[in-house]
């Protein structure tokens, strides 16, 4: 082999061997960062953590409220968020003339999204919380979220139905059906695993959300479980925030913990997501 | 009921600031099959559309004129195009069967989309509709298989059965071979004969060996001006315009 062909060889394999390390080294971090958190964890993974209210004595502190929280206020996000986003899109796609009105209105839902969460804390402190007099309660926490996840899911919609082909809208339009039959009967149909994704990836958004929850007044040391709509409540990562800012060791081993249950969580909503895709795209009816 | 004849009269469609249909004039008799050829681009399809109002249903899109469905003007103001769309079938350029449908539920999704269809019917009005569409005897036993799963040429027999079971009394089709092979073609071509009569057919070709073989009269259009119509026979022998003759001689488009 000649000596060019021979250098030329080994760059090329000097550039695979680069490529590749960057490529695991994101997952290596990620890996080593679960493996820390999970012996830190270790001292408080106990069952009796997830059943156990929050505690002076770390020991015998549990994730319950904010378990609880996090699935209840979640549950109300994607009640709130989920039928407007996806009814907002499917009027902006489908139904809204091109013009003007469309245009300004998509501007905005991209820039929307961009939005820091923190902003619609201070939004939802305003509108819900004083405005609307709710007060520091589970709804005023979860149109807060609804706020910051309806972009969300809304842009995901509209790409689900953008990649419903014309050609199915026409062939339902030419057998005399209206509109509103081709969006109900046809276009939603196909698109329902991209709009199911979409809405869920916005919801999982919701889970992990910290700062807007703080604003409109969730508190981390809640010694019982929301009863109403305007009850005090607190949430995972709100709990783990709380713990995380105490001194004592134990409590950063509740905080890994903690992270822990909102880490499997998340993955069950995603694996949901997964799973019901699947099934949609398999068996589609 | 009998098919119906259309008239043209004094058409003028276009996009925008663009005419690209200038004062046609055209007669298409009941239960005729009448073929539209000229070169692509030349306003085959914007034309054919406006005969279903699928055309206004594009942003910017017009139409001024008149088509009358025997004595109905289609663009009169009482007339709604869903309902209109229900008498005057279509069959597009590419095969579009429902992909989450069943052969079955293809058949009879005009139906059911309408709210139309009646219990207990379903069975009798598909296996009556791809009878018509010949496609009974391939599908007979697997009523059920996606409607993706067929090939091309059947999935497009399946579309004409979807058009036809909402029972039309016209058929547009817009180059409906074009994405087929020859025998798949020649099926179609056959099914078209087989509904002349029935039906009043009009059917977009870019092939005048089609346009031969299974139309009475033949329209040429150019420039989305209608240069000649006449009988087939006619204008693929002795055309009237030297225009037409250029064209079916090969010597544009
Ligand atoms: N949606 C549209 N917007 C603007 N112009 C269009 C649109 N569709 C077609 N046209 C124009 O109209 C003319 C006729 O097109 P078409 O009817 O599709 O021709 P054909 O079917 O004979 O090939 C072409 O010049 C085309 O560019
Ligand atoms: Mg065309």
């Amino acid at each position: 082999m000649n000596p060019t062909r021979l250098r030329a060889r080994q760059i090329e394999r000097l550039v695979e061997a680069i490529c590749l390390t960057a490529a695991l080294l994101p997952l290596l971090m990620l890996g080593g960062l679960l493996l820390d958190v999970l012996v830190q964890a270790w001292p408080s993974m106990r069952l009796s953590f997830l059943t156990h209210y929050p505690s002076r004595a770390w020991a015998s502190a549990g994730i319950l409220p904010g378990l609880v929280g996090s699935v209840l206020v979640v549950s109300l996000t994607a009640l709130l968020a989920v039928p407007v986003g996806v009814g907002a899109a499917t009027y902006l796609e489908e139904f809204a003339a091109p013009g003007r009105f469309r245009r300004l209105v998509e501007l905005n839902l991209a820039n929307l999204a961009g939005v820091p969460s923190i902003v619609y804390g201070l939004l939802g402190l305003a509108l819900f919380v004083h405005f609307a007099g709710l007060g520091h309660g589970l709804l005023a926490g979860a149109l807060t979220l609804a706020l910051l996840v309806l972009p969300i899911v809304l842009l995901a919609t509209r790409e689900a139905l953008r990649t419903v082909p014309d050609s199915l809208r026409e062939g339902a339009l030419a057998l005399g059906a209206t509109r509103w039959q081709v969006t109900s009967r046809v276009v939603l149909p196909h698109a329902l695993p991209g709009i199911l994704t979409g809405a869920i990836l916005g919801v999982s958004r919701a889970m992990g959300e910290t700062a807007p929850l703080l604003l409109v007044g969730a508190v981390s040391y809640v010694t019982f479980l929301p009863t109403s709509l305007d009850s005090p409540f607190t949430t995972m990562p709100v709990q783990i925030f709380g713990w995380v800012s105490r001194p004592q060791a134990g409590f950063s081993a509740n905080a890994a913990a903690g992270i822990v249950v909102l880490l499997l969580t998340l993955t069950g909503m995603n694996l949901a997501a997964l799973v019901l895709r699947a099934r949609l795209r398999r068996d589609p009816t | 009921m009998t098919a119906p004849r259309l008239h043209v009269h004094k058409l003028r469609a276009g996009f925008g600031g663009k005419e690209v249909l200038h004062d046609l004039e055209l007669e298409i008799a009941a239960g005729t099959v009448t073929a539209i050829i000229g070169p692509s681009g030349c306003g085959k399809s914007t034309f054919i559309r406006t005969l279903n109002r699928m055309h206004e249903l594009v942003g910017g899109a017009w139409v001024k004129g008149r088509v009358l469905l025997d004595e109905q003007d289609l663009y009169a103001s009482d007339v709604d195009p869903v309902l209109l769309r229900r008498r005057v079938g279509m069959v597009f350029q590419k095969p579009n069967p429902f992909p989450s449908m069943s052969i079955r539920d293809n058949v009879v999704a005009g139906l059911r989309l309408t709210g139309t269809l009646s219990r207990g019917q379903t069975e009798a009005i598909a296996e009556r509709a791809l009878r018509q569409a010949a496609l009974w005897d391939e599908v007979k036993d697997r009523l059920d298989d996606p409607g993706a799963a067929l090939s091309g040429g059947q999935q497009q027999r399946l579309c004409i059965a979807r058009a036809l079971a909402v029972d039309p009394q016209v058929l547009l089709m817009d180059e409906p071979c074009s994405a087929l092979d020859p025998i798949a073609t020649a099926r179609i071509e056959d099914l078209i004969h087989s509904l002349r009569g029935r039906y009043t057919i009009v059917l977009v070709t870019h092939s005048m060996q089609q346009a031969a073989r299974v139309s009475e009269r033949t329209a040429f259009l150019l420039r989305g001006e209608l240069v000649e119509v006449d009988d087939t026979r006619k204008i693929f022998t002795k055309p009237n315009d030297r225009r037409t003759e250029d064209y079916i001689t090969g010597r544009f488009g």
